[in-house]
């Protein structure tokens, strides 16, 4: 009984959506494959182990056989229902990817600190945190993470243009620590 | 004698300490955190870490490997939820220990066998030490290429069930590191001639993808998983006396896990395995095992505790990383120019000696945070998952952008955060693509400069330690394929579907 439950959880479950990911990753190994010949090239006077195609050759080639396979056991296993909510579910990520594209867009203008703050506050209302207090918490944390990485840690991050419109004094001090 | 001075000056610089005491407290809260985990915390760190000497670095990033798996056992134990992955086996025995009023003992069990588990390990490193720096000069490029070789067969072949998805990622990942400018030959490999692809595809740009922004965009878009309110009530300190009981259990699990941590591509899920079977095995009440049974807890969290300072050996002695987490470090050391390999073992024992005693020390910081702080953790972990996917997708910029403030990078770093978030969904394993992209760059270099003095195949295999690997894969894939033909003929049982909804604690 316990061995039984025990082998149960160092198994991995296939899920709903497996044969979608299959395919696309096949046809993408496959794309690689058609791309070999004109994307590496032979050195001639260079033997087999020193020849730059020689890495991508192994690399594709096993995708290729293995993606087959995979998509091959997809094939033959039974269907699990739910496949289109699983493809949606992906899909509904594209979002948050868009947001972190605009907000990595802003850095460089508006500055790390203004930027941090609204973009994490936004969020929140955006995940539908409607209390105030998860607002503020969202604006401390941005304000934080922005202090301790470019104020004290220094890492290597833009000052925003829109800080040379700032007073002389503090100009200075938002684009060394802000 | 003298190595071990000289680490403990290396040790006593203020920032070492520091970074020490920073990375274990917060190595434990990360760890308790379920949906965070070492993996993503050390991915974001990993950029920040890149300003510091490489000793500092590497401490922070190793308290939070080190000390992530004892905060993990927290929401295990009381809630059933494991901190990280490699608590998952600890519910199993934790959680039925605190339905019968024993929270408490459960985790001062669980946090003495973890301390015993990474104390045990470190001290057959020392002890190894010796050895280690008379071995590693006569890893010479072939034998380097075939540990390697070993590496991707092992992390493809643990993943049993899984062996064709983990083959296909382990080669996608060899394919990704071949991206770009080849710089023997100077020619370009898969660029498409687009110039943002020739200087390749950044490791640290993957691994922040795949475990961070992945992990973010999940809880985000995932339902809400607040775990319950909770409270420890009773001495924290009752069960630390119970382990001298089990100290059986805890040798033989701590071995298991050290074994199982120096073999690049097997790490925690095979050493907890084979000390839970071990213990269940040897125990006279074997079937109290998943029901509480304070020997399977012990079990589950020695073996996983001896894994990281294990897992060192490879990455210091050889250069090989055993998996993803030892692969981002591997990273830490090539930023700084200190190249791990034979030479580091033999020439900088002490640098080896520091992290060593960094690791102890580590240890206890962890184990005093813990037996005074476990209430204090559990409000903590309260924080909604989501306003935590906000916290991880917000600090990931930091990780991706400050690399060299690329908008480009942050937008690949966001593509491998899609890629990496269906991998999560559909249970496929993102380590293999990990170690396929750092151990083929190994495997290609030493390839080519091995060869240059081969003639006939068999002189790859001519020297004893060559030999050795040479013959070890070849028994690992006759074993495989052995186990394959049983399996085959023992059973074709349907799998049963999994009807869960979330898989954030995958």
């Amino acid at each position: 009984m316990i061995a039984k439950t025990l082998q149960d959880m160092f198994r991995r479950y296939r899920r709903p959506g497996d044969i979608v990911f299959a395919f696309i990753f096949f046809s993408f190994s496959l794309f690689l494959l058609s791309q070999l010949g004109t994307e590496t090239q032979t050195v001639k006077r260079t033997k087999w182990f020193a020849q730059p195609a020689l890495w991508p050759k192994i690399a594709i080639w096993g995708m290729v056989v293995f993606s087959g396979l995979h998509l091959l056991s997809s094939f033959l296993s039974p269907r699990i229902p739910g496949r289109l909510r699983e493809v949606t579910f992906w899909l509904m990520s594209l979002e948050y990817v868009v947001y972190f594209l605009i907000y990595v867009t802003a850095v460089p203008w508006f500055g790390y600190l203004p930027s941090t703050m609204l973009f994490a506050a936004l969020l929140t209302i955006r995940l539908g945190f409607r209390l105030p207090g998860a607002f503020c918490a969202a604006l401390i944390f941005g304000a934080v993470v922005a202090i301790v990485f470019r104020a004290l840690l220094q890492v290597n991050i833009p000052a925003g243009r829109i800080y040379e419109l700032l007073p002389d004094g503090l100009r200075a001090f938002a684009l060394t620590y802000l | 004698m003298d190595n071990l001075i000289s680490g403990f000056a290396i040790l006593a610089q203020w920032q070492v300490v520091v970074a020490l005491v920073i990375g274990s407290v917060g190595g434990v809260i990360i760890g308790a955190l379920p949906g965070v985990g070492a993996a993503v915390a050390i991915a974001i760190l990993l950029p920040a870490t890149f300003a510091f000497e490489p000793i500092v670095g590497l401490t922070l990033l190793l308290g939070i490997y080190g000390s992530s798996m004892y905060g993990g056992a927290i929401p295990a134990i009381l809630i059933n939820t494991p901190g990280t992955a490699v608590n998952a086996l600890t519910t199993y025995d934790g959680y039925p220990m605190t339905k019968r009023g024993e929270g408490h003992r459960a985790l001062s069990l669980a946090y003495s066998a973890s301390f015993f588990g990474g104390i045990f390990s470190i001290l057959c490193l020392i002890i190894l030490s010796p050895v280690l720096a008379w071995v590693a000069p006569h890893f010479g490029s072939r034998e380097i290429f075939l540990a390697a070789l070993m590496g991707i067969l092992l992390v493809i072949l643990a993943h049993r069930g899984q062996t064709f998805s983990a083959a296909m990622l382990a080669f996608f990942g060899i394919f990704l590191s071949t991206v770009g400018l080849e710089p023997v030959k100077y020619t370009k490999r898969f660029t498409f001639d687009q110039t943002w692809l020739s200087s390749g595809v950044d490791l640290i740009v993957v691994v922040l993808g795949l475990f961070a922004i992945s992990q973010a965009l999940l809880l985000l878009v995932d339902k809400e998983h607040a775990p319950g309110e909770t409270h420890v009530r009773g001495s924290i300190f009752a069960g630390l006396k119970e382990l001298l009981g089990l100290k059986r259990i805890a040798t033989v699990s701590s071995s298991l896990g050290v074994l199982m941590g120096m073999v690049p591509g097997t790490g925690e899920f095979t050493s907890q395995f084979l000390s839970y079977t071990y213990a269940q095995k040897t125990s006279e009440d074997p079937d109290k095992f998943g029901d509480g049974s304070p020997e399977g807890l012990v079990a589950s969290e020695a073996a996983n505790n001896a894994v990281p300072g294990a897992a060192m050996i490879p990455l210091l002695a050889l250069g090989i990383p055993g998996e993803a987490l030892t692969a981002m470090m591997l990273s830490v050391f090539y930023v700084h120019n200190v190249i791990p390999g034979p030479q580091l073992f033999a020439d900088q024992m002490d640098f080896v000696m520091a992290l060593y005693m960094s690791l102890i020390l580590l240890n206890v910081i962890v184990l005093v945070f813990l037996l005074f702080s476990t209430n204090l953790l559990l409000k903590i972990i309260q924080i909604p998952t989501r306003f935590l996917g906000i916290m991880i997708l917000t600090l990931s910029f930091v990780g991706v952008f400050s690399l060299r403030n690329s908008v480009t990078d942050c937008a690949i770093a966001a593509g491998f955060g899609v890629f990496g978030l269906i991998l999560k969904r559909l249970n496929l394993p993102i380590v293999p693509i990990i170690l396929g992209m750092v151990l083929s760059g190994i495997m290609e270099v030493k390839l080519r400069s091995a060869m240059a003095r081969v003639k006939t195949p068999l002189d790859f295999i001519d020297r004893p330690i060559a030999a050795i690997l040479f013959i070890m894969i070849l028994g690992i894939i006759l074993l495989h394929v052995r186990s394959l033909i049983q399996e085959h003929k023992e059973r074709i049982k349907p799998q049963p579907v999994l009807d869960e909804d979330s898989t954030q604690q995958g």
